[in-house]
Order: structure tokens, then C-alpha cells, then sequence
């Protein structure tokens, strides 16, 4: 019979063990899929990668023309979802304590943060490439756009938060109008920590490969003509990946480096530029 | 004192004031607008299979775009059993975590190692997909898969679910990785659950004498149960939604096998694989209504998630 | 401070009543506040002196659900009336608070900021009124050389002047301190204190402080304050030397509070 005091410890030691190997268990895959990348990555960028298009099965070529859409969409749609998104997000923090559309709208942007992307992109299928009856870079990007709005909605609602309310007592005190004591005081304030959001966000659908699946679709040739399709680099890992062709999986790895290191580096960028977290889960 | 008040100015400045208040209202009007208009066209989008199934959609198992027949039901299963099979991977896991970046870490390395949890969230899924394709599968169907044929599969009444031809990819392994990409989500929603348990509560169980354990399970889990219950549901929501992950790994059979080995669907995967290549109206609305189906499920789910989250929020803020 | 100096109230506060909802916080406040003085509002917390002071620029107007009434006259205007332009009314009455507030951008432009909303100055005269106003502050010397660095690199007493600077630079008629220092260490606080001092030539003061010394100090008239009511008011000598309520005696001899 083992004393009661023995029995809480072996119990205590127990978890203690088993949370640190999970913890073990959760870097583990980190560094396998990391190192896989690397593996197989770095070998296959290659200068190539950078100046030539995706080839026809079965030859060599590179990544350029997938690089450029995957630059334009990306920053076609922060650029279109990035301002919704902050207007929206400061109506919550600072004109949402009335009324009813406010905590719905959180609520709503909540859910919407979450959504399932592949949903996203159905959406746009339906109510834009079904209409011009092609589909086109303009359609990815605005997918892309749906997917930044409600990240940035809620951090700019969170950081503005943050801003303490003698802040905004001190502005209102001098008489300010309530444009100005938000868009020259308080997002101000608030600038790091939306800037941080707009980070996570680009990081976000930087990877994205399901909403393009649907819209930007792709484009086997160099075409800066956002109204025809467009490579892009997740879906064209996707095709290059699912392909037999050795040639075009080892430029998958190649583009799956590429992608995953400036994800990781906007991620990091990101936290950097503001040591507090911006929570976007 | 003389003072300068520019009456127009300040009438301008009220005009700004209530332009600006409908810009923000309008942006966040425009949330619930993108809220109805997916639902409404992915209802519009869906109508030709609902005339033509109706609830017979859900329940048929068909799927046959030579002769326009239909059923939800294989995708439907195939999303459920991975997504649960994957979180029941996930929790424990994401607890111990958790429970190591809040109580047992150094301080030193309690910041970067939840960052690297995170990093490990913010990789692309895609990623997570081609590494269960082209390294994970073969080395499950080489090392894990023949034992679980081996030893499990002889087993009686569960048996049957770990046997078959180990293929490497199928149901299992779309569920293992969808546990891997899901952990970090619940991992890091639990740590900052954990953290707003008041430092005071924790510290007189301590000073009783417990043990790093019992606080967890019996002060820490208690008072945060609704919070780690909403971070849980919004690891489902992931789950359920995801497609990279799955669509390389799930193996895109239409058909309900009986073993995890097998290949199956899942709805993300086959709008991933079909969707672009779908002929004819039935067939892509059917698909769009597998869609509406997905966005259905994941919108419960996240509504109960929000609102769990929440009520541990509004405790908070009565505890402070 | 010349003898010739007839009592003349600047703000003259009648039957004001304040509620959280449905809470009331203040009862039936009466009280003159005269012009070129400075008039301290002292109590325990809770006692509705914030409250009060933040009455006079209806600061309260930011939270729903805050509601005063009776009468507040400021310039022969009721301020609590329902068309009095707020924006206006915060011209002619600045305020500082508890914590230094610096506005995230540069020194001049934080005291610029109050100014550009009432004058199109030219970029001399703005140069001119953001000397004047830290030169009042008496923080010019200190920030003479760093004007276009942030604010907020500034020490907590030097933040606290900057924010009088800016309040200043608006040449409002009464300026409210909000425990100006409560916030700050011995020194800055005597800094402050000799301040308000200075300022009193030019604006009319009403400072809320938990500190009763500085009370006696800095102020001419004193109001004691307790549970939402105006228990005593008068000249602050009095009010301290010579109580008329046994309350104001308790808490002023830290009996009480």
C-alpha cells in the first residue's frame, strides 16, 4: 500500500512528464516539416525559380510568372481588405457601445474569421467568375480580401481598445472633434498593433490555396492582366505536387520553401514590430 | 484672453464627425452584408440539387456525375470522422502543452517556445498536405500501417477499423495530419484561457500544499472549463473547414469504407478536386450544397465556440 | 493677489445633480468658483470630486448612460444646455489629468494639435504659440531642443507639463486639474505645484487632489466632499484652520478618509 502523499507525486510527476512531451510532440513536427522543407527545398531553388515560367509537363523552368500573381493578389487584396477592415474595427471599439449592430457584427466577424476559406472561395465562384464567365485575378483577390477583413476587424477593435480612455478624454478635453481624436490620436496609438494584424493577415493568405482554387485559378504563362487567370504559387504546389512529373514536384518544394519562409518571416516580423500578442486565432 | 472661434470650422468639424461615424458603420455593416450574401448564394447556387434530392441528399451515399446522381453522405462522414479523430489526437496534446507553456516552462524560454507553437499555426496548409503526402504516408504505410493490421486489426470489434491494404494515405492519416495542424489553434487558445486564471487563486491552492498537477486539474480546469470547451470547438471549426491538408492525403474515394485505412472523402476535399472539373448544372450545384452543407456544420460549431469563449470572458470581467 | 481684487465667480454651479445610470453620484451641488483662483476639490475617493470636476467640460458626454442636471453657468451660459456646442465649450475650459496623457507624436505637435483646431496660424505663429505655451509650462528649456522627438520619450513630470502645455495653448478661460500628481514623484510634483501657482494670473483653476497638503497649499478656496455631497466650502485657511463641520475636521486631521 502505497501512502497517500507517494500517490500524489507519482500522479503529479506523471503529467508533468506528459506535458512535457507533448510539448516535445509539438516541436517535433515543427522541426520535421521544417526540416523536410528545407531538404528538399533548397536544392530545387534554383536561380531558374526566379526568371522562368512554369514549364509544360515534364521540362524544366521556374516559378516567376506564380511569384508575380501570388505578389499581386496578395497585396490586391490587403490593400482592398485592409481599410474595411480598420473602419469597421474602429466603429466596434469606439462607436459600439450603443446600439445593436455592433455586437452582432463582432460576433458575425468572429465566425467569419474562422470560415471555412474553401467556403470563401464558392462565394466569390458564385457571385463574380460565374457572372464575367472567366476566371481572373481580380476573383482571387477579392477572395483574399474576404479572408483579411474580419483578422483585421478584430485586432484594430482589440488595439483600439488597448488605448487607454484618458487618452481619449485629454484630445476630447481640448475639444477635438471625434474624427480627429480617433484617426490622429488613438489609431495612432494604435498603430503598432495594427500594423501587426495587417502582417498576420498578408501571412495568412499569403498561403492561402483553397479561395483560389475557384477564382484565380491558374495560368500557365506570364500574364499581368489581373482579369484573366493567374498563377499563383499555392495552387500551382497544389498541381505540381499531385503531378507524377519529378520536375514539376521538385519546384513544388521549391515554391513551398519560398512560401513558408516568408510566412514564417512576416510571423516573426510581426511580433517583433510589437511584443505584445495580437491574438488572430 | 481673446480666443478665435471659426463658427464654420466647428460646423464643418460636426459635419466630418457624422461622415465619419456611417463610414465605420457602413464598414461594419458590410460584415453582415458578406454574411448574407454567401449564405444567399450558396443557397441560390445549391437550388438545382435540392429540387432534384431534396433531404435525400444527406442521407444517399451515391455520387455519380455520369448519371446525375448525388449523395452527401460519404463527404459528409468523411469530414466528421476525421475531424474527430483528429481532435481526439489533439486535446490531450494541446493540454500538455498548454499546461507546460503556462506552469512548467523556465521563464526564459516560455516566450519563444509559445511563439514557435504559433509559428507552427501559421504555417500554410498546403505545406502540412504535401508533407503527409511525400513523407509522412509512405513511412505510415511502411512502419505503422502493417502493425496496426498486425496487431490491432485481429482484434475483435474494433478490429475491422485498422485493417486493409496500408496505402499510407486514407482516412487515418488525414485525420493525423489535421491533429498535428489543429493543435497549435487549441494549444494556444488554452494557454491564454489558463492565463486569466487570477494568479491569487492559484497561489492559495499552492500554499495548501498541491501539487503542479492538482492545481491544474482541480483549480485551473475547473475554473476555465468554458474556455478550453470554446477553444476545443474552435479547433473543430478547423478542422472541419480545412482542405490542403486533407485533399492531398484523404486518398478521394467516394465510398464508405469500413476501415480508417481506407480512402474516403471529405466535403473541403472533394469541392477541391471536383469543383473546377465539374460538368453540367447538377453537378455543380451539388457540390455548391455540399459547401452550404460545410458552411452549416462550421457555422454551429463556431457560434457555440464564440459564445463559450465569451461567458469565461464575461467571468473575467466580474472577477476583476 | 492685490487687495483691489473683488471676489467675481467665473463658474457658478446650481442644484447640480449627476447619475451612473441610475446611481446617483452627486446631490444638489451649489458652489461659485472665482475667477484667478484656484479652488481645490477634496474628499475621500468616491466622494464624487472627479465626478464634479468633470462635470464643467461634460467630459461625461463620452459614456453612455451619464446624465447631469441643473445648471453649471460658465459666461453667463448654462454649459448643460442641451445645445451648447461641446467642442466650444472645451475651448474655454482644458483639462489635466491623473496620468500624463501625451498624444503619440512629436512635442510641438502635441501642443499644436489643441491649437489647429480653433486658428489657421502660420507656421511662425505656431512656432511663437508653442514657445509660449511650454515657456508657461515652464518645460521649455528642458524640450527647446527636441521639439519634433515623440512626446511620450519624455520622464513622467516633464509628460505632465507638456499636457498643461497643451492645454494652455488653447488660452482656455478655466483649466481643471485632475490629481495632476498623483502620478509623479516628490519632485515633479513640487514642479507642478509652483505652476499652478504661476498659472493662476492668467486662468482660472479647479484642481481635484487626494492630497490634502497640496490642497492647502496650492488653493485659495477649498471644497470638502463626501458621499456625493458638498459638506463644506470656503477659503482654504478656513476650511482647514477653522472647520465648520466636525466631518471636514475628521478627515482633515486624518481621522477619517
Amino acid at each position: 500500500m502505497i501512502d497517500l502523499y507517494t500517490r500524489r507525486r507519482i500522479a503529479n510527476a506523471t503529467g508533468l512528464t506528459i506535458a512535457v512531451m507533448a510539448m516535445a510532440f509539438g516541436l517535433f513536427w515543427l522541426c520535421w516539416i521544417l526540416w523536410t522543407l528545407l531538404e528538399r527545398g533548397l536544392p530545387a531553388l534554383t536561380p531558374m525559380v526566379f526568371s522562368q515560367m512554369t514549364p509544360p509537363p515534364g521540362s524544366s523552368g521556374g516559378l516567376l510568372n506564380a511569384i508575380f500573381g501570388s505578389l499581386m493578389m496578395t497585396i490586391g487584396g490587403t490593400a482592398i481588405g485592409t481599410p474595411i477592415g480598420i473602419l469597421a474595427g474602429t466603429y466596434l471599439a469606439e462607436f459600439g457601445q450603443r446600439g445593436w449592430l455592433a455586437p452582432i457584427t463582432r460576433f458575425i466577424n468572429d465566425i467569419l474569421l474562422s470560415a471555412p476559406s474553401i467556403v470563401i472561395g464558392l462565394f466569390v465562384y458564385e457571385v463574380y467568375v460565374v457572372h464575367v464567365k472567366h476566371f481572373s485575378g481580380w476573383a482571387g483577390t477579392i477572395a483574399l480580401a474576404i479572408i483579411v477583413i474580419p483578422i483585421v476587424i478584430r485586432t484594430t477593435e482589440n488595439m483600439l481598445r488597448l488605448v487607454p480612455s484618458t487618452l481619449r478624454e485629454a484630445a476630447a478635453s481640448l475639444g477635438a472633434p471625434q474624427w480627429k481624436i480617433i484617426s490622429f490620436v488613438t489609431l495612432r496609438a494604435a498603430r503598432a498593433g495594427i500594423i501587426t494584424g495587417v502582417m498576420l493577415a498578408i501571412a495568412r493568405i499569403s498561403g492561402e490555396t483553397a479561395p483560389l482554387l475557384f477564382t484565380a485559378l491558374n495560368n500557365q504563362f506570364w500574364s499581368s492582366n489581373m482579369d484573366q487567370p493567374m498563377a499563383n504559387l499555392p495552387v500551382v504546389i497544389f498541381q505540381f505536387a499531385m503531378s507524377p512529373y519529378e520536375d514539376w514536384q521538385s519546384l513544388a518544394w521549391a515554391g513551398a520553401l519560398l512560401i513558408t519562409m516568408s510566412v514564417l518571416t512576416l510571423n516573426i516580423l510581426a511580433r517583433v514590430l510589437f511584443r505584445q500578442k495580437a491574438s488572430t486565432y | 484672453m481673446s480666443m478665435f472661434l471659426h463658427e464654420a470650422r466647428l460646423k464643418r468639424q460636426s459635419i466630418f464627425d457624422s461622415l465619419f461615424r456611417n463610414l465605420t458603420r457602413v464598414a461594419a455593416f458590410s460584415v453582415l452584408v458578406l454574411l448574407a450574401a454567401i449564405i444567399g448564394s450558396l443557397v441560390i447556387g445549391s437550388m438545382p440539387a435540392i429540387h432534384a434530392f431534396g433531404f435525400g441528399f444527406l442521407t444517399s451515399t451515391d455520387w455519380d456525375p455520369v448519371n446525375d446522381q448525388f449523395g452527401a453522405l460519404v463527404p459528409i462522414v468523411g469530414t466528421l470522422i476525421t475531424s474527430f479523430i483528429a481532435l481526439l489526437i489533439a486535446i490531450p496534446v494541446s493540454f500538455g502543452i498548454a499546461l507546460f507553456l503556462t506552469e512548467l516552462s523556465p521563464r526564459v524560454l516560455r516566450r519563444p517556445l509559445g511563439v514557435a507553437i504559433e509559428l507552427l499555426a501559421g504555417i500554410p496548409s498546403i505545406i502540412y498536405g504535401m508533407w503527409g503526402l511525400f513523407v509522412f504516408a509512405p513511412l505510415f504505410a511502411d512502419h505503422v500501417e502493417p502493425w496496426l493490421n498486425e496487431h490491432i486489426g485481429v482484434l475483435p470489434y474494433i478490429g475491422p477499423f485498422f485493417s486493409g491494404p496500408p496505402m499510407g494515405i486514407g482516412i487515418l492519416t488525414a485525420s493525423i495530419i489535421l491533429a498535428i495542424m489543429v493543435i497549435p489553434f487549441i494549444a494556444s487558445v488554452m494557454r491564454d484561457v489558463f492565463d486569466v486564471v487570477p494568479v491569487m487563486l492559484k497561489e492559495s491552492a499552492y500554499g495548501l500544499g498541491s501539487t503542479t498537477w492538482e492545481v491544474m486539474l482541480r483549480i485551473v480546469l475547473p475554473y476555465t472549463k468554458v474556455g478550453v470547451a470554446g477553444g476545443i470547438m474552435l479547433g473543430l471549426g478547423r478542422a472541419l473547414g480545412e482542405t490542403m491538408a486533407v485533399t492531398f492525403v484523404i486518398g478521394n474515394a467516394h465510398e464508405l469504407g469500413k476501415s480508417l485505412l481506407n480512402p474516403g472523402n471529405s466535403i473541403s476535399s472533394a469541392l477541391a478536386n471536383e469543383f473546377t472539373e465539374a460538368f453540367g448544372e447538377l453537378y455543380t450545384a451539388a457540390l455548391i450544397e455540399l459547401g452550404l452543407i460545410l458552411f452549416f456544420i462550421t457555422f454551429v460549431v463556431l457560434s457555440l465556440a464564440r459564445y463559450m469563449l465569451y461567458k469565461l470572458g464575461q467571468r473575467e470581467g466580474k472577477a476583476a | 493677489m492685490n487687495a483691489e481684487n473683488i471676489v467675481k465667480p467665473r463658474v457658478t454651479v446650481r442644484d447640480l445633480n449627476f447619475y451612473y445610470g441610475k446611481a446617483q453620484a452627486l446631490n444638489n451641488i451649489n458652489l461659485d468658483i472665482t475667477e484667478k483662483k484656484v479652488t481645490a476639490f477634496i474628499g475621500p475617493s468616491g466622494c464624487g470630486k472627479s465626478t464634479l470636476l468633470r462635470t464643467f467640460n461634460r467630459m461625461y458626454e463620452l459614456y453612455p448612460k451619464q446624465k447631469a442636471t441643473g445648471s453649471i453657468v460658465l459666461d453667463g451660459k448654462n454649459i448643460l444646455d442641451k445645445n451648447q456646442d461641446l467642442n466650444k465649450l472645451r475651448a474655454k475650459v482644458g483639462m489635466v489629468f491623473q496620468k500624463p496623457t501625451p498624444f503619440p507624436m512629436s512635442i510641438h505637435d502635441n501642443i499644436a494639435f489643441g491649437v489647429k483646431l480653433y486658428q489657421s496660424l502660420n507656421k511662425h505663429d505656431m512656432e511663437e504659440r508653442v514657445e509660449w505655451a511650454l515657456r508657461k509650462a515652464a518645460l521649455w528649456d528642458e524640450v527647446k531642443d527636441k521639439l519634433t522627438q515623440s512626446g511620450m520619450g519624455l520622464s513622467g513630470g516633464q509628460q505632465q507639463r507638456l499636457c498643461i502645455a497643451r492645454a494652455i495653448a488653447v488660452k482656455p478661460e478655466v483649466l481643471l486639474l485632475d490629481e495632476p500628481t498623483s502620478a509623479l514623484d516628490p519632485i515633479s510634483t513640487a514642479h507642478i505645484e509652483k505652476l499652478i501657482d504661476e498659472l493662476k494670473e492668467d486662468f482660472t483653476i479647479v484642481i481635484v487632489t487626494h492630497n490634502m497638503q497640496q490642497a492647502a497649499r496650492v488653493s485659495d478656496y477649498t471644497a470638502y466632499m463626501y458621499l456625493g455631497d458638498l459638506m463644506e466650502f470656503g477659503d482654504t485657511s478656513t476650511v482647514f484652520t477653522n472647520p465648520k463641520r466636525k466631518e471636514t475636521e475628521d478627515y482633515i486631521t486624518g481621522r477619517f478618509g
